[in-house]
C-alpha cells in the first residue's frame, strides 16, 4: 500500500493529491478526501489568522503510527496525509486525509479514524490571532470522546 | 523539549537537564523542574493537562524516564 505523509508550510491541492494516488491503477474503487479549513471565527469571536506550532520530528512518527493502525484495521489501499504548520489565514486548508480502497467503507471509515487521531495525538498546537491579541486554543472534550470511540475496550490505543 | 504554552511560560524551547536520581518517573520530573522557579511552576501548575512524550512517543506521567534520550512537555494537541 502506497502511503505518505507529509508536514509542510506550503499549501497543498487536494485534487492533485488524489491524482496521484489514483494514477496507473484499476484496483482503487473508492477514495475519500478530508480537508480540514480555518475558520473565520473561533468560540464566535472573528479571527485574523491560526499559527500552528508543531514538534515536527515526533508529529512525522506519531502520524506514521496513526496510518499503520488504519492499514491494520481496514482494507486500504493508499493513503495520503499532509499537515500543514505556521500562520494560516481564514478560507486556507490545514490539513488533508485522503484514503484509497477496492469499497467506500474502509476509505471512509478510515479517513474518520485518521482526523479523529490526529486531532487528539499528533502533536500540533493552534494559536489564535484576533485584533485583540494572540491565545492557545483550548482542547476539546468533544475531540477526545471522537477519538476514543476508536478504542476497543481491553485494548490499550490511547497512551495518556 | 517545551512546546506551546508550555514553552512560552518556561520562556525556552528545549535544554539539556540531569535530574537528581530520585527523579524515576515523568511525573517525578514534572515535580522537579517545578522547583526550579517561579516559570516552570507555572507552567506545570495543572499536571493534570500536561502531555508527554519521551523519544518522540506518548508516554503517561507513571513512565521510567531512564534512558530517554528527548522528553517533551506540551499541553493537549489541538491540531487537525
Amino acid at each position: 500500500m502506497s502511503a505518505s505523509v507529509r508536514l509542510q508550510r506550503e499549501p497543498f491541492d487536494a485534487a492533485a493529491e488524489v491524482a496521484a494516488l489514483k494514477r496507473g491503477r484499476t484496483d482503487i474503487g473508492a477514495v475519500v478526501t478530508f480537508t480540514g479549513i480555518c475558520r473565520g471565527d473561533e468560540n464566535g469571536e472573528p479571527i485574523a489568522a491560526l499559527t500552528l506550532e508543531h514538534y515536527p520530528e515526533m508529529a512525522e512518527a506519531e502520524i506514521a503510527r496513526q496510518v499503520a493502525a488504519a492499514q491494520a484495521r481496514w482494507a486500504l489501499l493508499g493513503v495520503r496525509v499532509i499537515h500543514r504548520f505556521g500562520r494560516i489565514e481564514p478560507g486556507a486548508d490545514i490539513v488533508l486525509v485522503v484514503t484509497a480502497s477496492s469499497h467506500r467503507h474502509d476509505a471512509f471509515a478510515a479517513a474518520e479514524f485518521l482526523m479523529d487521531y490526529l486531532k487528539t495525538r499528533a502533536p500540533f498546537w493552534k494559536e489564535v490571532e484576533r485584533a485583540s491579541g494572540k491565545s492557545w486554543v483550548g482542547a476539546k472534550d468533544a475531540d477526545e470522546a471522537l477519538a476514543a470511540r476508536w478504542s476497543k475496550p481491553g485494548r490499550d490505543e490511547a497512551a495518556e | 523539549m517545551y512546546f506551546a504554552w508550555v514553552r512560552e511560560r518556561i520562556g525556552k524551547p528545549a535544554e539539556e537537564i540531569e535530574p537528581p536520581a530520585g527523579v524515576v518517573t515523568v511525573a517525578d520530573l514534572i515535580g522537579w523542574l517545578s522547583g526550579r522557579s517561579d516559570e516552570y511552576a507555572h507552567a506545570f501548575e495543572n499536571p493534570k493537562v500536561i502531555r508527554a512524550a519521551i523519544d518522540r512517543a506518548h508516554v503517561k506521567a507513571d513512565a521510567l524516564i531512564a534512558g530517554a534520550r528527548e522528553i517533551a512537555f506540551f499541553p493537549p494537541m489541538t491540531g487537525g
